[in-house]
C-alpha cells in the first residue's frame, strides 16, 4: 500500500493535495451552524450529478416524446420515480442550501476583504445556477415548463433594439417549441454542469488561497512570529499555511470537520428524504400542479408562477409597471449582490462587532427577500403589488444604505482571538 | 435584537394577515376520504373507468399489466373483463378518439386522464363527478358548478339519475325567498344518492392511484429510508463526539 501510494505521488501530487486540502488545511475552531451549507451544496450538486446522467437515460428530449418520456421514467422504469424526485428536489434544495450560505457570507462578512473573489465565484455559481434550473424546468415539457419559460425568455424582448431578435436567438423559433427544448436539453445536460464544476473548483480554489471566515471574522492567520509557541494551534498545518504564518485557534477540515459534517448531512437527508419520499410536490412547490399537464401551446394556464427559487426576483420584476426599467431591476437585484465587497466598506467582518443599525439592515434585508419570494408567488393584486414594492424599496435600500454607514460605522472592538 | 424580533414579527404579520383575504371565491369542495389500500375500492374505480371515460378519455401513460398487478387483479381476469383496448396486457390504456373528432363533438379534446388527481387534487374529482345538473342552455343538457360550462355530458347519468338544482323556501327578513340548497337527483338512476357518492369515491380512488401508482411504494421505502438515516446519524454524532475530545 504504501508503495502504491509513493508511486503515486511521484507522479502525482497525491498526498499533497489531501494535506493540503484535507488532512493539513487549518479550519478556524468555531465553524457554527450556518457552515454547514457549502458542504450540502456540494452533496446536492452530486446528487443532481449522477441522479441527471440516469435520467438521461430514458428521458427524450423533443417536444413530442419529453412529457410522456417522463412519466415512463416515473412508471415503467425501476425506481425511476425515485431518480426523479431525487432531481427534482435537489433542484430546490440546491437553492435552499445557496440562499442561506450566502446569507452566511453576508452575516459573517465572508465576502470582504481578501475574500472578494471566492465572493464573485459563488456568485457566479449562483447564476449558472438559475440558468441551469431555469433550462431543466422546460425539460418535463408541462404547462408550467412551457409557459414559464414563455414568460421569462419574453423578458429579453424588453431590451431595446436587439429585444425580439434576441428573444428568437434564445428560443430558435417564434415561439417555444421543439427546438427550444432541444437546446435547453444541450445546455443543461452538458454545457451548464460543465461550467458549473469549473466554478465550484474555481471557488474552492480561492477559498483555500485566502482561508475560510468564521463567526467572529477574525482571522486565524497571524503574522509569522507574532505568536507565542504555547499559544499556536496544537496540530500539525501543511507547511504552505506556516510557512508564512502562525496559526491559532483552529483545526484540521480533516477529520475533524469531516466527522462534524456528517452529522449535518445526516440531518439534512432527513429533511430532503421526507420530501422525496412523502411530500415530492412539497404542496405544489416544487412540482406545480399544472405541470402534470402536457404543455399545450394554445391553452394559457390561468396563473403563471415560476418556482419558489425565482420569485423573489419575479416579483421585483412585477412590482415594476414599466417592462423595461422592471428587467433591469430585476437584474439589478442580483448585479447588487455581485458588487456586495466594494458597496461594504467597513473594515469589521462578523454581525457581532457591527453596528446595531447594520443588523437592522440585514434583517430587514432578509425579510425582504423573504416576503418578495412569497409574494411572486401570488397573483399581482393591487395590495400584492403595493407590498411588492415595499420591498423591492427595501431590498435596494440595504446596498445604498451600506455603502453609506459602512465607512465610518460605529462598530464594537473586536477582540484578537476566537474565545470559545 | 428586541427590536429586530419587533419588526420581523410586526412585517410578518401584515403580509400574512394581507395575505388572508386573496383566496379566490371557488365552490367548496368535498373531501374525498381515499384510501388507496382499499384494493376493492380502486377495482370498483378502474371498472367505472373503462366502462364510462375511457370511450372519451385516455390514459395514455399507464399500462393495464401495471394497473392489474398494483390492484391484485389477474392478469387473465383482467384482459377480459377490463380491457376494451388495445390487445396486449402490456398495452397503455389509450383509446381510439382522435383528438379531431373530439374537437368536432365536444368543441375540445377531452383531456387524458392519468395524471388528472395530480393536476386537481382528489377534492376537486370527487366534487366534480357529483355536481352536473340539468342546464338545458348547455349542448348536453348539462352543465357542472364545479367546472362551469364543462365540453362533456353528464355520462354517468344512468347510475346517478338526473340531477338538478334544488330551492327551498326559506325565510329570510321577514319575506319568503327562494334559496338554493345543493344538486338533487329525481331518483331514476340505477344507484341511490350514497350509492352514487361511494362510486365516485372509488372512481376518485383509481384517478388517484394512476396519477402516482408508485405512492405505496414510495412511503414504505421512505420509513426504511428514514431508519437508515437515524442509525445513519446516530453513529455519525457518536464518532464526532469521539473526534471532537481531542480539541475541546
Amino acid at each position: 500500500m504504501k508503495k502504491l501510494i509513493a508511486w503515486f505521488d511521484e507522479r502525482i501530487p497525491m498526498t499533497k493535495t489531501w494535506n493540503i486540502h484535507l488532512a493539513q488545511y487549518p479550519a478556524p475552531k468555531n465553524f457554527n451552524f450556518w457552515y454547514i451549507f457549502g458542504v450540502l451544496a456540494m452533496l446536492v450538486l452530486v446528487n443532481q450529478i449522477l441522479t441527471g446522467v440516469w435520467l438521461t437515460m430514458n428521458y427524450v428530449p423533443s417536444a413530442e416524446g419529453a412529457f410522456a418520456s417522463v412519466e415512463y421514467i416515473m412508471r415503467d422504469i425501476d425506481y425511476g420515480w425515485l431518480l426523479r424526485y431525487m432531481h427534482s428536489t435537489g433542484a430546490s434544495a440546491f437553492f435552499v442550501v445557496v440562499y442561506l450560505h450566502m446569507f452566511r457570507g453576508m452575516m459573517y462578512g465572508s465576502y470582504q476583504k481578501p475574500r472578494e473573489l471566492l465572493w464573485v465565484f459563488g456568485m457566479l455559481i449562483f447564476l449558472v445556477l438559475m440558468a441551469e434550473a431555469f433550462m431543466g424546468y422546460l425539460l418535463p415539457w408541462g404547462q408550467m415548463s412551457y409557459w414559464g419559460a414563455q414568460v421569462i425568455i419574453s423578458l429579453f424582448g424588453a431590451i431595446p433594439f436587439i429585444g425580439d431578435d434576441l428573444t428568437l436567438w434564445i428560443r430558435g423559433d417564434y415561439v417555444i417549441s421543439g427546438a427550444t427544448l432541444n437546446r435547453f436539453f444541450a445546455l443543461h445536460v452538458i454545457a451548464l454542469p460543465l461550467v458549473l464544476v469549473i466554478l465550484v473548483f474555481l471557488h474552492i480554489v480561492a477559498l483555500h488561497e485566502v482561508g475560510s471566515n468564521n463567526p467572529e471574522g477574525i482571522d486565524i492567520k497571524k503574522k509569522k512570529g507574532s505568536v507565542a509557541e504555547e499559544d499556536k494551534a496544537k496540530f500539525k498545518f501543511h507547511e504552505r499555511f506556516t510557512k508564512k504564518y502562525d496559526i491559532v485557534d483552529a483545526f484540521p477540515f480533516f477529520p475533524y470537520y469531516v466527522v462534524k459534517d456528517l452529522v449535518g448531512i445526516g440531518i439534512f437527508l432527513f429533511a430532503f428524504c421526507y420530501v422525496i419520499f412523502f411530500a415530492p410536490a412539497m404542496g405544489g412547490l416544487f412540482l406545480e400542479p399544472p405541470n402534470f399537464e402536457a404543455a399545450n401551446p394554445l391553452k394559457t394556464p390561468e396563473h403563471i408562477a415560476p418556482v419558489w427559487y425565482f420569485t423573489p426576483f419575479y416579483a421585483i420584476l412585477r412590482a415594476v409597471p414599466d417592462k423595461l426599467l422592471g428587467v433591469i431591476l430585476m437584474f439589478g437585484a442580483i448585479a447588487a449582490l455581485f458588487v456586495l465587497p466594494w458597496l461594504d466598506r467597513g473594515k469589521v467582518r462578523s454581525i457581532r462587532y457591527r453596528s446595531g443599525f447594520h443588523k437592522l439592515n440585514l434583517t430587514v434585508f432578509a425579510i425582504s427577500f423573504v416576503a418578495l419570494g412569497y409574494l411572486g408567488l401570488k397573483p399581482a393584486t393591487e395590495i400584492y403589488t403595493l407590498f411588492a414594492r415595499i420591498f423591492t424599496f427595501l431590498y435596494f435600500a440595504f446596498f445604498v444604505l451600506l455603502f453609506f454607514y459602512s465607512k465610518n460605522e460605529n462598530t464594537k472592538p473586536v477582540p484578537e482571538r476566537i474565545t470559545k | 435584537m428586541k427590536q429586530f424580533l419587533k419588526t420581523t414579527l410586526l412585517v410578518a404579520a401584515t403580509v400574512w394577515s394581507v395575505a388572508g383575504f386573496a383566496a379566490g371565491p371557488t365552490v367548496p369542495l368535498d373531501e374525498a376520504k381515499v384510501d388507496l389500500h382499499d384494493k376493492a375500492s380502486l377495482q370498483r374505480g378502474a371498472q367505472l373507468f373503462m366502462n364510462y371515460c375511457l370511450g372519451c378519455h385516455s390514459m395514455q401513460y399507464q399500462r393495464y399489466q401495471r394497473t392489474f398487478n398494483d390492484l391484485g387483479i389477474p392478469d387473465d381476469l383482467g384482459m377480459e373483463n377490463l380491457q376494451f383496448t388495445g390487445d396486449k396486457v402490456g398495452d397503455l390504456i389509450t383509446n381510439t378518439m382522435s383528438a379531431e373528432s373530439a374537437g368536432a363533438w365536444f368543441g375540445t379534446a377531452a383531456p387524458d386522464l392519468t395524471l388528472v388527481a395530480r393536476v386537481r387534487g382528489a377534492d376537486w374529482i370527487y366534487t366534480y363527478l357529483r355536481s352536473f345538473y340539468v342546464d338545458e342552455s348547455r349542448p348536453f343538457g348539462v352543465n357542472n358548478t364545479v367546472f362551469p360550462n364543462v365540453g362533456m355530458p353528464h355520462v354517468l347519468q344512468e347510475l346517478q339519475g338526473v340531477p338538478s338544482k334544488t330551492t327551498e323556501q326559506r325565510m329570510i327578513d321577514g319575506e319568503m325567498q327562494d334559496v338554493y340548497v345543493g344538486l338533487k337527483t329525481d331518483g331514476s338512476g340505477m344507484l341511490s344518492a350514497d350509492e352514487y357518492d361511494q362510486a365516485m369515491l372509488d372512481l376518485t380512488s383509481f384517478l388517484v392511484y394512476t396519477g402516482e401508482p408508485m405512492l405505496l411504494e414510495q412511503r414504505r421505502m421512505g420509513w426504511y429510508v428514514f431508519g437508515f438515516l437515524l442509525v445513519f446519524t446516530l453513529f455519525a454524532w457518536l464518532l464526532k463526539r469521539e473526534f471532537f475530545k481531542d480539541v475541546k
